[in-house]
């Protein structure tokens, strides 16, 4: 039976609801709620976890023709066109990534206009100041001014809730079910925005993607991301997009929290290191690029390796070539000290950094640049930055891919609707967000494209949910 | 361990002034902030943070000592409770920096007043209070005490001038060295280096817009969002109340210097007339005083429990309400000088003052000290990096 809290609730007849109270949701309730819906927000975190990864984010990329109060320069439809095709090698629906891109033209100003703060760009931002706008404070503090105003203007937001079921037949929503303070409820609504994230959070489902790897998996983003709507959705006939295997997963510190570890558990040595395997022998090119043009690579790369675990191996002059870590460098005054520590054959990662050592050219490295010190005739080959790792002490850093989420959703058009297995739309169930990222993000990363994704496409869903109510 | 256990002959030993638990968990929380750096463009505390890949004593005490205690930062954090990492950073600065205030006192061995200071604080204001006020109902005769005085010199009828002068002196020796030993030893211990004279002239203007309560490094040194203190809203209220608690403070300090060069300088006694300078001055600096102490006090109510640091409460709100007490017993006086109960009224006021200044540098007053110090540190890294 409904109590005095969740009776309100429960016996409103919503014309929206919103599953998942990060960006996306937030974004959808507040254009649905200026257009004069009354808008219902469900989100299954309490609230001081609320609002799934957007927690963990830093910032949006946005397209802009000339310099903005919060991007430098100008920042092309083409430029971001050619990222994205670069990153996703073409797996994206071209249609709904220009509608993202040209969408996220405006997206800063919108959001400035509802509270949220950009800052300008400083130091450890890995140098996106043409691209991406930051918020002041990260994406809490971004997500608590949009909270606030979504509050203010009669937005209702509820945590620690849980989507249960949707009841949806024939492409068309009738109500959904939540457990809500020790209560089963049945709430209706008229239109339906599922803006629940991914699956990252589950990892019997990952491993349906990676097999056993996955058990070995961090997951760096919200461990509220169970995926438990995306798992209604396809169960009800809704089209999947995306491939299981794909998301944005990163090398952290294999020492990180197993949930929610977020940006701190980032290790940004690897372009200065030498990156061992649990047999102490290399695997990749290091140095093959700028970081903030790798490490999206990395969670793969080591996701690929035995057990799932690498260390990088660094010396006291590559030290302090990178941000510090959260967890402290694993420290011995030689390799074989070092590796033993790190619990890999002593001997064996001896003869992998003597190996690379004799390899590097001579002459100092220019991390400014990619400076060509490569390696000669070593494989794989160190193409930047070689220098020998050869003044002790050293240090070592355990590596695991750390998820932060996953592409595989549903699959939606231009209006944000959920598409069916029949190809034909939803009539009153949208997605946004995480949910339906794969549409645009086949594979591959561009930093801040899930916040713009998620802004886009929460802005179209509550537009389009508002207009078919006539509103 | 005692805090006076460091002190040496020659100085104090650089490692071991704070207390290791306050200042192990500003490095393990910097440590956190430091791998993320979201925050940075809030206020100082991160750029400085962001210079430094480890961190020791002496930057706790210099990081503790920039920080507001706004709560920016604990509100935008996802490593704050209940996240396993549990970060709240404007409650372990806030530990380290007033356990800081007592490391840093002078002379040391009272630095123990700074842990029960609320109580010392308005011990130390009554007894000021009550010696004043005895010693003249004892020593004045009534029909003089409770007469009505008016001119040139009505007060010194009550209270000689020399000796009204004497005692503010002695206290303001006593004072301002304690602040000058006390900038020492903060100075040695963050390892704060003198940059020059622009590093001066930042932290002046920090100080006297109080920018980094503005909640935004890139705005402005007028504009900016301000600062969460309740819930997660930002406001400018507990900045603006700050500012007129500090301006008003010295305006009364200008009106009381402008006083003794009318005494001095040109043989003229007060009371002053309602618009000459000193009296100006004194009533425009005493309102805004009151508003002030009251605001900030209001705004001390507000603060988020995870934000606020209980135990230094007690510190602030005596130093809050004996600052309001000093300026409203100033405008009282000016109210009933021409009455019968300007004796009274004066030996209240002058009282309040006397205990005031006598206990300054074992009050929040010295927050002051430190954060300017610690604002021309911040502004000569910034320069240098």
């Amino acid at each position: 039976m409904p109590n005095d809290i969740t009776q309100p609730i429960a016996e409103k007849s919503w014309d929206i609801i919103v599953i998942g109270g990060g960006n996306a949701g937030v974004c959808a309730a507040i254009t649905a709620a200026e257009r004069g819906c009354s808008v219902l927000v469900i989100d299954s975190a309490p609230r001081d976890m609320r609002g799934g990864n957007t927690r963990h984010t830093r910032n949006l990329r946005a397209m802009h023709d000339e310099p903005t109060d919060v991007l430098t320069d100008r920042y092309s439809f083409e430029e971001y066109w050619e990222d994205l095709m670069r990153v996703t090698k073409g797996v994206t629906n071209e249609h709904l990534a220009e509608v993202t891109l040209r969408g996220s033209q405006e997206l800063t100003h919108w959001l400035g206009d509802r509270g949220v703060r950009f800052q300008s760009a400083l130091s450890g931002t890995l140098n996106l100041s043409h691209t991406n706008a930051f918020f002041l404070g990260g994406g809490r503090a971004m997500l608590n001014a949009l909270c606030r105003h979504a509050e203010s203007i009669g937005v209702t937001l509820i945590y620690d809730a849980e989507v249960t079921d949707i009841e949806l037949e024939n492409g068309f929503c009738e109500a959904i079910k939540v457990e809500w303070q020790g209560q089963s409820l049945r709430l209706n609504c008229k239109q339906l925005i599922t803006a629940a994230g991914g699956f990252e959070a589950d990892l019997d489902w990952l491993a349906e993607g990676w097999g056993d790897a996955a058990k070995n998996f961090l997951v760096r983003g919200t461990p509220y991301n169970k995926g438990k709507v995306l798992r209604v959705l396809l169960d009800r006939g809704a089209q999947p997009v995306g491939a299981l295997d794909q998301c944005h997963a990163v090398a952290i510190d294999a020492r990180a929290p197993k949930y929610d570890g977020g940006i701190a558990s980032r290790v940004d040595a690897v372009p200065f290191a030498v990156v061992l395997n649990k047999d102490a022998e290399r695997f990749y090119d290091e140095g093959e690029d700028f970081w903030p043009k790798r490490y999206a690579i990395w969670g793969r790369l080591v996701a690929g390796q035995p057990d799932q675990i690498a260390y990088a191996i660094i010396d006291s002059d590559g030290v302090k070539r990178f941000m510090p870590s959260v967890f402290t460098a694993i420290t011995d005054t030689s390799i074989e000290g070092l590796a033993s520590q790190l619990g890999l054959d002593p001997k064996a990662a001896k003869k992998t950094v003597d190996a690379f050592n004799a390899a590097c050219p001579d002459g100092p490295i220019d991390q400014m640049k990619l400076d060509g010190k490569a390696t000669n005739g070593l494989t794989p080959e160190k193409t930047n930055w070689s220098a020998p790792i050869s003044k002790p002490p050293f240090y070592g850093y355990p590596l695991r891919p750390g998820i932060t989420f996953t592409y595989m959703g549903v699959a939606v058009n231009d209006r944000a609707q959920v598409l069916m297995r029949d190809g034909k739309p939803a009539a009153n169930l949208f997605a946004a967000g995480e949910i339906m990222a794969g549409n645009v993000l086949g594979q591959g990363y561009l930093a801040g494209i899930g916040m713009t994704i998620g802004g886009v496409f929460g802005r179209i869903a509550g537009a389009e949910a508002a207009r078919v109510l006539n509103r | 361990m005692s805090l006076t256990d460091n002190i040496e002959a020659d100085g104090f030993d650089l490692k071991a002034l704070l207390d290791p638990e306050a200042a192990g968990e500003v490095i393990r929380v910097m440590q956190i902030c430091n791998a993320c750096r979201y925050c940075e463009g809030f206020c100082a505390v991160f750029p400085a943070m962001t210079r430094r890949r480890q961190f020791d004593e002496g930057d706790v005490g210099y990081l503790a000592n920039l920080c507001h205690n706004c709560g920016a930062c604990y509100h935008a954090c996802q490593y704050a409770p209940p996240h396993e990492f549990g970060v709240n950073v404007p409650q372990a600065l806030a530990a380290a920096r007033n356990d800081s205030y007592a490391a840093y006192a002078w002379p040391a061995p009272l630095a123990g007043l700074f842990r029960r200071n609320g109580l010392f604080v308005t011990l130390g204001v009554s007894a000021g209070l009550a010696l004043t006020v005895g010693l003249m109902l004892a020593m004045i005769a009534p029909q003089l005490f409770w007469g009505i005085h008016l001119g040139e010199g009505a007060f010194y009828q009550i209270m000689p001038h020399t000796m009204m002068a004497a005692v503010p002196l002695a206290i303001s020796a006593f004072v301002v060295v304690s602040f000058i030993m006390g900038w020492r030893r903060y100075w040695r211990h963050t390892g704060a280096k003198w940059g020059g004279f622009p590093d001066l002239v930042d932290a002046v203007k920090a100080s006297a817009t109080l920018r980094h309560l503005g909640g935004d490094t890139s705005s402005g040194i007028l504009s900016g969002p301000g600062c969460p203190t309740g819930d997660d809203r930002s406001s400018n209220a507990r900045r603006i109340y700050h500012q007129l608690t500090m301006y008003g403070f010295l305006l009364c300090f200008a009106a009381t210097s402008v006083g003794t060069i009318y005494h001095y300088g040109f043989g003229r006694e007060a009371p002053y007339g309602y618009f000459e300078l000193p009296v100006v001055l004194g009533t425009i600096g005493g309102i805004i005083l009151c508003i002030g102490t009251a605001g900030l006090f209001a705004e001390k109510r507000r603060l988020h429990p995870a934000v606020r640091h209980d135990e230094g409460l007690g510190m602030d709100y005596a130093f809050i309400v004996s600052l309001f007490f000093v300026s409203f017993t100033g405008l009282l006086l000016l109210a009933v000088r021409e009455t019968s109960f300007m004796g009274v009224t004066l030996a209240i006021h002058l009282g309040v003052v006397y205990g005031f200044f006598l206990i300054l540098p074992f009050s929040k007053f010295v927050h002051g000290l430190y954060r300017f110090a610690a604002l021309i540190a911040s502004a000569g890294e910034a320069r240098r990096s």
